[in-house]
């Protein structure tokens, strides 16, 4: 059965998608950087010892199935950038598959990169340039004609509240949300059967937020989208994500919807009142690791968290 | 059909995006012109005083023009590669270089509709460079064939376009550095070739090297245009022009072969990233 009502039709016209396939398939996905080490070591230098390798993502498996929203919730460096990052054609997993529909995300490339479009956590453009010129470079990459790319460009940048004086000017004059807000706009823009929303609303006011996230569920309602959404903001999984998957030092801790999750940790605690998702998550990624030692040492829970946090990203440097 | 009017939106879509990075950046390019017509002057003054170096009789307007053209190209040469190189540079830089590495185009598109605008840029500097030092000298040009100068630069830019892709394969491999890189392939092509003097003073083991760099025709076409008049369908220009197409025949393909095998490499190893 093919999907219909499809907007981006130039690009995808003769491509037919099973949509009794899962949409994302991640089967045992690994991924390991290995850090480089200098070629010469002057003997009278001391050198900093560092972990080798860095297991990124570890044995992951999952499926989001078609019109599903997926949260992945995460601390720094969890491995959730990663995993976008491999479905998006930019990294080769070490072992593992993933498919988009069941075009396989290596061997298939050409295929995937048709059905995909991403949101990074950096809005990252040619700030000399304007929106306008960025998204119209986008637009033509992905086989839109100028025309119909800039009454598109201009919707969207609108309801994403940016003024119409500022579509001309360079980027590099706007601020963060602003900039990041156009970068949602390119997504948005050649209408991907699957978007991956890699931390989309870091940096963004509390109303710029809801307007994302109302598009991002428009564009599931609209075009049949499939959406999967990084994210540390919890209260964003709860309002937008159908299931949500939590990840630690590239592992997969739990995966369900929320109110699943929720019951399983107010019972795994013995609490009579439900947990809220900041507790969920939790207790699935840096709780276990806290001892009562640590809260004694810091102060609090929330400051050995912090510390904990800066320590990881210490030691990923 | 519909995919290759794809890649031909695709392909314009780096021609406009690099015309408007080129407008933004318009006082860089002022710099840019400027810096290599003194660059130019210096050079060509040293064919006006020879004479008085020497202290013997010289034609200094040969000379002059000798240098001149050697200018030109080094010029070209340096624009075109650079354009090249930087498409790699630039977005790294911006850090747009994932989204580019995502769209679903071929490579050869994205790479191809980068060098189109290098070619059209270097051409408009070397133009205006030459024009600019020519101006400065009284040279008899009566003879010069203009048509055949710019045949040879276009013809040229063929393999100055595949040395480029693959001189690309640096910066996209070493994140900090390998634009800087790129400059080594550059200067030993224009080194090799005989930028300001007959390939003949070269030493022995080094001379064959002109035999397989581009350069050396280009540079060659462009005295036997511009000092003796050769028409563009004369035998000799045509002895010019068929080790660049053959040059170019091979030295592109062979390049974005290279670079698609760079690029596995680099998605392998995460360095696609900004930050490495």
């Amino acid at each position: 059965m093919a999907i219909h009502n499809i907007e981006s039709m130039q690009l995808i016209e003769n491509i037919v998608l099973d949509a009794s396939k899962d949409a994302v398939v991640i089967d045992g996905v690994s991924k390991i950087f290995k850090k480089s080490q200098p070629l010469v070591r002057l003997p009278w230098k001391e050198y900093k010892e560092v972990k080798r390798e860095v297991h990124a993502v570890d044995n992951v498996t999952m499926t989001v199935k078609r019109r599903e929203i997926m949260g992945i919730l995460g601390a720094n460096g969890s491995g959730k950038s990663t995993l976008i990052r491999m479905l998006s054609t930019l990294l080769i997993p070490d072992t593992g598959h993933l498919s988009i529909f069941g075009y396989d995300v290596v061997k298939d490339e050409a295929m995937v990169q048709k059905l995909i479009n991403r949101v990074s956590v950096e809005a990252s453009f040619f700030k000399k340039l304007s929106p306008m010129e960025n998204l119209i470079y986008a637009a033509r990459l992905y086989n839109m004609r100028g025309s119909e790319a800039r009454a598109k460009i201009r919707s969207i940048l609108s309801r994403l509240g940016i003024p119409e004086d500022r579509v001309g000017q360079p980027l590099e004059n706007m601020s963060r949300g602003m900039q990041q807000k156009v970068a949602i706009a390119r997504a948005f823009l050649t209408a991907p059967i699957v978007l991956l929303l890699d931390e989309p609303t870091t940096g963004l006011d509390p109303r710029s937020k809801i307007d994302v996230q109302a598009f991002v569920e428009e564009l599931r309602e609209v075009h049949d989208a499939t959406i999967l959404i990084t994210t540390h903001d919890m209260d964003e999984a709860e309002a937008l994500c159908d299931r949500v998957a939590i990840i630690d030092k590239g592992r997969i801790m739990a995966i369900g919807t929320v109110e699943e999750l929720k019951l399983a940790v107010t019972e795994r605690m013995e609490r009579t009142t439900p947990v809220t998702m900041n507790e969920v998550f939790m207790h699935y990624t840096v709780a276990h690791q806290i001892t009562d030692a640590e809260i004694e040492r810091y102060g609090s829970w929330e400051k050995a968290f912090e510390a904990l946090e800066a320590q990881k990203e210490d030691e990923q440097e | 059909m519909s995919s290759l009017l794809h890649q031909g939106r695709a392909s314009y879509a780096f021609f406009e995006r690099n015309w408007n990075l080129t407008k933004r950046y318009w006082a860089w390019e002022i710099v840019w012109v400027v810096y290599n017509i003194v660059n130019a002057m210096a050079v060509t003054y040293i064919g006006a005083a020879a004479g008085l170096i020497t202290k013997s009789k010289v034609d200094t307007d040969y000379l002059i023009m000798y240098l001149l053209i050697g200018t030109a190209v080094w010029s070209y040469l340096s624009v075109t590669f650079e354009g090249v190189t930087d498409m790699i540079t630039i977005e790294r830089w911006e850090g747009t270089i994932e989204h580019t590495f995502m769209a679903p185009i071929s490579r050869f598109t994205h790479l191809i509709g980068s060098c189109w605008y290098a070619v059209a840029h270097g051409l408009l500097f070397t133009i205006i460079q030459l024009i600019v030092v020519g101006l400065f000298f009284h040279l008899d040009l009566s003879h010069a064939n203009y048509l055949t100068a710019i045949f040879m630069l276009l013809a040229g830019s063929i393999s100055f376009i595949g040395f480029g892709i693959g001189a690309a394969v640096l910066p996209l491999l070493f994140t900090e550095r390998g634009s800087q890189m790129s400059y080594i392939v550059r200067a030993v092509l224009l080194l090799v070739s005989g930028v300001y003097y007959p390939i003949e003073v070269l030493p022995p083991w080094m001379q064959p090297l002109a035999k397989i760099s581009p350069a050396t025709y280009v540079l060659e076409g462009l005295r036997a245009g511009i000092l003796r008049g050769q028409v563009i369908w004369s035998a000799e220009i045509w002895s010019y022009t068929w080790p660049l197409i053959v040059t170019g025949i091979i030295s592109i393909p062979l390049s974005v072969y290279i670079f698609r095998i760079a690029e596995r490499y680099a998605k392998r190893t995460g360095r696609l990233k900004r930050n490495g």
